[in-house]
């Protein structure tokens, strides 16, 4: 069975709650979330490890390697940097607030003026425990004119809150690509804010394969007219994760551009994916175009995706708004046609998968990750092929 | 050389109101070297024949046997089918976006094979094969069947069967909204296919026009679910002139 609801805006069209959100760095200007709110009626309470209620945020148990060319600069700083802020983020929750505070380092990286940077810069956070909780923060800032890749990894075991301040100037391009690719116990609660500057562009990617939660708050806004937003997420989602992207696109100037998609898989018992793309256009976005698309291929019973669009639109003057959501599962006919030519069932759902993917690793534009991104989503299928052979 | 026999062939679909039998006892015997044009009405059956052959799920055997040089067919997986020698040619492909031509036909190479085409040669191949179907060797990049035109579709499947090299091949109205150009290009790949020398071919069809193009040695005239006549070129003749009024009492 598949579900597709699509639709365009027309100007004026307006529904929905009010996306105006209520930010603050006091973390008890937040209710503790007991899950009934609309941001938290999909992530499971009782797996945050009291994340959102108290628990320390002091534990250090990861290791951070950066890996950059000249010109980027690189700095550990205290709490206290200079570029912490800069993206104009204000938490939204309770969780990012004690986040916010908890932090007592500041990775900065910047992207001088004009330079282009050919290689990716790498950053790898490995955790080492999930023990006891961490706080990160991360900025990143890209000046006038200047083009960089940014990749950031995240693997093995932690309990992570953490901050990736996103800012790109006038005229800059900028692609930040996040990896998750924990370890079965980790749990990683995000929040990910840019702001893009005049006749800037972003590309940020949020791929997430491992983690037993891990739920990705990734907010946008813009800092002058003529800014461009790509907004891309892949995720393969296994028995028992949940996997949680929630998109916040604010078109708070003129001329800007968005455009989401976010793309997965799930497979098994229990596999979890949720999926909220909030986009508001205010009343001085006027002549922007945006458009939201989420689809979900659910390979095996008891997995469950949840895709939820949401738009409002506070001005008439707009060039364009829409947004897709589809769920579906295996189209039979699909694997019908590729085993009448010899194919085996196993190769032909490879194939079909592979296939679902790859506008998206194309468009993520990164050639050093393509093939790994491909790689991880056959080890996912190998996943499923096992628990299949075992049932046979 | 292989010879693919049909018999007492029922076949059955799940529907809202039960089970409906489109498939009333089909017998049918397709030698190698031998041309078989199966013709009828829409709704007598003739898909299903090809897609029941080709092992859709969809389609359930209640009863009858297809066998290929003896060996079980309905017994098998739909790919096994696949790489015994059957092949279907198919009236409406699948599309399937983000799998590329080229990479298809690899694959597909790779599995009927039991091993990966020689690369230099599996090159020169496909770029013959697709000369000979005025196919663009651009073609080779894009979605398999993602936006192919109706045209495209057609010469893409009888592509396949240039490549793969099957004992017997069952074309599911081929030639269907083909303009006649496309329709010459088409028939002259199954006829180069067919003098390659023991293949067998079945070809279904609702019109008449293909066969000016492509020889049968037999004509099965299919009704209702089975076949009610049987004859050489010459039935096709008279399918020309009289249709299929004598058959079902209309002239659909």
């Amino acid at each position: 069975m598949t579900i597709i609801t699509e639709h365009s805006h027309g100007p004026g069209a307006s529904h929905g709650s009010s996306l105006h959100r209520f930010a603050s760095f006091d973390v008890d200007a937040h209710d503790i979330p007991r899950g009934r709110e609309e941001a938290w009626r999909f992530t499971p309470m009782v797996r945050l490890r009291n994340l959102h209620v108290d628990a320390p945020l002091d534990g250090h148990d990861y290791e951070i390697t950066v890996d950059a060319d000249p010109p980027v600069q690189v700095r550990n700083g205290e709490a206290s940097d200079a570029l912490r802020g800069a993206s104009g983020y204000v938490p939204v929750d309770r969780v990012s607030a004690r986040a916010w505070a908890a932090a007592d380092k500041v990775l900065a990286l910047t992207f001088p003026a004009e330079a282009v940077s050919e290689r990716p810069t790498v950053v790898r956070m490995r955790g080492l425990s999930a023990e006891k909780p961490a706080a990160g923060h991360l900025v990143v800032a890209a000046q006038p004119y200047s083009r960089a890749v940014l990749v950031v990894e995240h693997e093995g075991s932690a309990a992570f809150v953490d901050h990736v301040e996103i800012v790109v100037e006038d005229g800059a391009q900028l692609t930040v690509v996040t990896l998750q690719d924990w370890a079965d116990d980790a749990v990683q609660l995000s929040y990910h804010h840019a702001r893009v500057g005049r006749e800037a562009s972003v590309k940020h990617v949020v791929v997430t394969f491992g983690g037993d939660l891990v739920r990705t708050s990734t907010s946008l806004d813009y800092a002058g007219p003529g800014g461009e937003a790509e907004l891309l997420g892949m995720y393969f989602v296994d028995a028992g994760q949940h996997v949680e992207n929630r998109l916040f696109v604010d078109h708070n100037t003129p001329h800007a551009r968005s455009n989401v998609e976010y793309k997965g898989a799930l497979q098994g018992d229990g596999a979890h994916a949720v999926w909220v793309g909030d986009v508001l256009i205010r009343p001085e976005a006027l002549g922007i175009k945006t458009f939201e698309l989420n689809r979900n291929l659910v390979l095996t019973d008891g997995a469950r995706a949840d895709s939820v669009p949401n738009l409002e639109i506070e001005t008439g003057e707009i060039e364009g708004a829409g947004h897709a959501s589809a769920t579906g599962r295996f189209d039979d006919e699909q694997l019908f046609y590729l085993q009448a030519r010899g194919i085996s069932p196993e190769q032909a759902r490879r194939l079909v998968v592979r296939g679902f993917f790859t506008s998206l690793i194309n468009r993520i534009g990164v050639p050093q990750l393509a093939e790994r991104l491909s790689g991880a989503v056959d080890r996912e299928l190998a996943i499923s092929e096992a628990t299949e052979a075992r049932h046979r | 050389m292989s010879t693919l026999e049909i018999r007492d062939l029922h076949v059955a679909v799940d529907t809202d109101t039960g089970d409906k039998e489109i498939l009333r006892g089909v017998d049918l015997v397709v030698r190698a070297d031998e041309i078989h044009a199966i013709m009828g009405p829409n709704g007598s059956g003739k898909s299903t024949l090809a897609y029941s052959i080709a092992g859709h799920p969809k389609y359930r055997v209640t009863r009858g046997t297809v066998t290929l040089d003896g060996d079980d067919v309905l017994a098998m997986s739909v790919d096994a089918r696949a790489r015994a020698g059957l092949f279907l040619a198919m009236q409406y492909p699948v599309e399937v976006p983000g799998v590329s031509v080229s990479n298809f036909l690899r694959t597909a190479k790779t599995a009927i094979d039991g091993q990966p085409p020689k690369l230099r040669s599996w090159v020169k191949d496909v770029k013959a094969a697709m000369d000979g179907l005025n196919i663009d060797p651009a073609f080779a990049e894009r979605d398999l069947n993602t936006g192919f035109s109706g045209g495209e579709k057609k010469r893409h499947e009888i592509l396949q069967l240039d490549l793969l090299d099957p004992n017997v091949a069952i074309l599911d109205e081929t030639d269907s909204g083909l303009d006649i150009d496309a329709l010459r290009v088409v028939a002259d790949g199954v006829n180069r296919f067919h003098r390659r020398g023991g293949k067998g071919v079945l070809l279904i069809t609702h019109y008449t026009r293909i066969l000016r193009y492509i020889s049968p040695d037999f004509v099965h005239v299919f009704v209702d679910g089975r076949i009610a006549e049987e004859g050489g070129p010459d039935l096709a003749e008279k399918l020309e002139i009289e249709g299929y009024v004598g058959y079902v009492g209309t002239s659909a």
